[in-house]
C-alpha cells in the first residue's frame, strides 16, 4: 500500500515544515546550554514557569470543587492558601526574572519579541490576579471590587468589564485570562528556544573600566 | 574569545544541561514552598458584609445612605456612566472615555435601592401610602423633605428595637419609608431584593455592593485593615498578608500630587500606568533606557564566571 505524496500546497505540510524549520527538536528540547548560562539569575525564569504550573494546578482543583468549597472546608481553604502563595511566588519570580533580563539587555540579537511576550505576560497577569481577588466572595472581594471599579470606569473599561459582577469576574479568572497568560508563556518559551539564551555583552563593545570588578571585561 | 556576538548566535562552548529535569525539580521545589507557606501562614478569608449586618450595626448610617440614594445625592446617585447620566464621569482634557462608553449597568438609586424594594413589602398599607405620597409630591417638596431629614439624621438616636429616631420636623413620608426600609434591611430582605437579575440564579452583585459602598460599613472595616486609598490599600489585603504588591506603582501615584487631589485621579493614574506599561513592553526600542544595561555593569556580576573564563 503506497501513500500518495502530499501536494506542496498542503497547509498541513507547510505548517509542519515551517515549525520544524523554526524549531527543530534539538532546539526545542536541547540537552546542552551555552557555557555562559551559569548564574542564579537564570533560575527565576524556570521558577516563574514552575510557579505558574502550581498556580494552574491549585486553581484547577479550586475550580473543580466550585467557588464556595474553599470557604466551607478546611481542605478547600488549604488549597486556596496554596493558590495564593503560588501566585505570590509567581509574581516574585517574574519580577526578578524581568529585572535580570533587563540588565542582560536580553532583547539583543533579534530577541525583541522574547522581551515583549515576557513583558505582556506580566501585564496580563495583573488583571488575572485582580479577577481572582474580586471573585473570593469575602470582604476582600467586596472592598477591592468597589474600589477597583473607579479606575476601570474612568477609562470606559468598566462598561464591559464589571468587577462587581461575580459571575463575569469568575469566568475571566478561571478561563479567559489564564488562557491568555498560558498562551503568552508558551509563545515566550518557544521564542526563547528558537533564539536561544542571550549571550553576554562582547568584550569589545564594553567600555573599559579603570576599576573593573573581578571578572569584568577589560 | 570566540562565540561572543552581540546580535547573533552563540558559537562558543556548550555544557550538558537537562532542561526537563530542571523544570520538574523547579515545580517540585515551588510546590513544596507553596505548601510550606500555606501551612505556616494560611490565607485570609474575612466574611463579607451584608446589608442586614450594616443596617443592624449602623442603623443611622444605613438610613442616611438610603436617604441620599432616594434624593440622588449619594456617590452612586451622582456617579455618571456606566451607572447613570447624573454625572459626566472622569476625563482627561477633551477625552471622556467614561462618558463615551455610556451607561451599561443602569442604576436609578431612588427606585432601585429604595422605592422598588419598599413596594415589594407585602401587607403594609401605611408604607405604600407613604410611597404614594412621596411620588406624588413635586420635586422641590421631595428635596425639602430629604434635606430636612438628612440634617435631622445627623443627631439621630437609635431605639431599643433598632429603629432610628429623629427630632420632630417637616420630613413628609420619609420617616415611614426609611424605617420601613430599615426593617426590610434588618430582616435580610434587602440583600436579596437588590440583586439585579430577573433569573433564578444570580451572580451580579453590582447594586448591593454599590449601595453598601455608599455607606460607612465597608470603609470602616477597610480602614481597620489598612485598605483605604491613602493607606496604600490597593496593594494591601485583609490581615497581614502580602496582597497585590505588584500594584505598588499604581497606588504610589494616588499618594502624590497632582493625582492625590485631582477629581480625575483615576483617569490620570490609568493614563500614566498605561503609558508606562507601553514603555515597559517597548524597552528594546527606546534609546537611553535600552542602553542602560550596557552602561551600568550589572552584567559583570551576572556573567562573572564567563568573563573570568575569558580572561584566563
Amino acid at each position: 500500500m503506497s501513500v500518495a505524496t502530499p501536494p506542496k500546497t498542503s497547509w498541513t505540510t507547510r505548517t509542519r515544515e515551517h515549525a520544524v524549520d523554526a524549531l527543530p527538536p534539538e532546539k526545542l528540547l536541547p540537552d546542552s546550554q551555552p557555557t555562559y548560562v551559569a548564574s542564579w539569575i537564570y533560575v527565576f525564569g524556570v521558577a516563574s514557569l514552575a510557579s505558574l504550573i502550581v498556580v494552574v494546578g491549585s486553581g484547577t482543583i479550586l475550580a473543580l470543587k466550585g467557588p464556595a468549597w474553599w470557604h466551607e472546608t478546611g481542605i478547600g481553604h488549604f488549597f486556596n492558601s496554596i493558590h495564593l502563595w503560588a501566585v505570590e511566588l509567581f509574581f516574585f519570580a517574574m519580577v526578578v526574572h524581568l529585572w535580570g533580563k533587563y540588565w542582560m539587555a536580553a532583547w539583543r540579537g533579534g530577541r525583541a519579541r522574547v522581551w515583549i511576550t515576557g513583558a505582556v505576560t506580566f501585564i496580563v497577569a495583573i488583571p488575572t490576579a485582580l479577577t481572582g481577588y474580586v471573585s473570593q466572595q469575602n470582604f476582600d472581594a467586596q472592598w477591592i471590587s468597589t474600589q477597583a471599579k473607579d479606575g476601570l470606569n474612568s477609562t470606559g473599561i468598566g462598561a464591559f468589564f464589571n468587577v462587581t459582577d461575580f459571575g463575569q469576574m469568575y469566568s475571566y479568572h478561571v478561563l479567559l485570562l489564564p488562557a491568555a497568560v498560558i498562551a503568552l508563556v508558551v509563545g515566550h518559551v518557544l521564542l526563547v528556544r528558537r533564539h536561544g539564551v542571550v549571550p553576554p555583552f562582547p568584550l569589545e563593545s564594553v567600555r573599559p573600566s579603570p576599576s573593573s570588578a573581578e571578572g569584568a571585561p577589560s | 574569545m570566540s562565540g561572543r556576538e552581540d546580535s547573533g548566535t552563540w558559537t562558543g562552548g556548550y555544557a550538558p544541561y537537562d532542561l526537563v529535569k530542571e523544570l520538574c525539580v523547579a515545580v517540585g521545589v515551588i510546590a513544596l514552598l507553596a505548601v510550606l507557606l500555606a501551612v505556616l501562614f494560611s490565607s485570609p478569608d474575612d466574611p463579607p458584609s451584608t446589608i442586614a449586618q450594616w443596617s443592624r450595626q449602623m442603623p443611622v448610617d444605613f438610613v442616611s445612605t438610603a436617604t441620599a440614594e432616594l434624593d440622588g445625592s449619594s456617590g452612586t446617585g451622582g456617579y455618571g456612566p456606566p451607572y447613570n447620566h447624573n454625572g459626566s464621569g472622569q476625563h482627561i482634557a477633551f477625552i471622556e472615555l467614561q462618558k463615551w462608553l455610556g451607561v451599561s449597568h443602569p442604576i436609578d438609586t431612588a427606585n432601585d435601592f429604595v422605592i422598588n424594594p419598599l413596594r415589594s413589602v407585602p401587607g403594609a398599607p401605611a408604607l405604600h401610602s407613604a410611597i404614594a405620597t412621596y411620588q406624588a409630591a413635586p420635586t422641590k417638596t421631595q428635596e425639602g423633605w430629604s434635606t430636612a431629614y438628612a440634617t435631622a439624621l445627623e443627631k439621630a438616636t437609635t431605639g431599643p428595637n433598632g429603629a432610628v429616631r429623629v427630632a420632630p420636623g417637616e420630613y413628609g413620608p420619609l420617616p415611614v419609608m426609611m424605617n420601613g426600609l430599615l426593617v426590610l434591611a434588618q430582616s435580610g430582605g434587602l440583600d436579596g431584593a437588590l440583586l439585579s437579575s430577573r433569573q433564578f440564579y444570580k451572580t451580579d452583585y453590582t447594586k448591593p455592593l454599590l449601595f453598601m459602598a455608599d455607606g460607612g460599613l465597608l470603609s470602616g472595616r477597610a480602614e481597620q485593615q489598612h485598605l483605604l486609598g491613602d493607606q496604600w490599600g490597593m496593594m494591601n489585603e485583609t490581615g497581614s498578608y502580602p496582597g497585590q504588591v505588584w500594584l505598588w506603582l499604581y497606588t504610589l501615584w494616588y499618594q502624590v500630587e497632582p493625582f492625590k487631589s485631582s477629581e480625575n485621579a483615576d483617569a490620570l493614574v490609568m493614563l500614566v500606568m498605561g503609558a508606562l506599561s507601553l514603555a515597559f513592553i517597548l524597552i528594546p526600542f527606546i534609546p537611553g533606557i535600552r542602553d542602560l544595561p550596557r552602561r551600568i555593569p550589572i552584567y559583570r556580576l551576572i556573567w562573572r564566571e564567563h568573563y573570568r573564563a575569558q580572561r584566563t
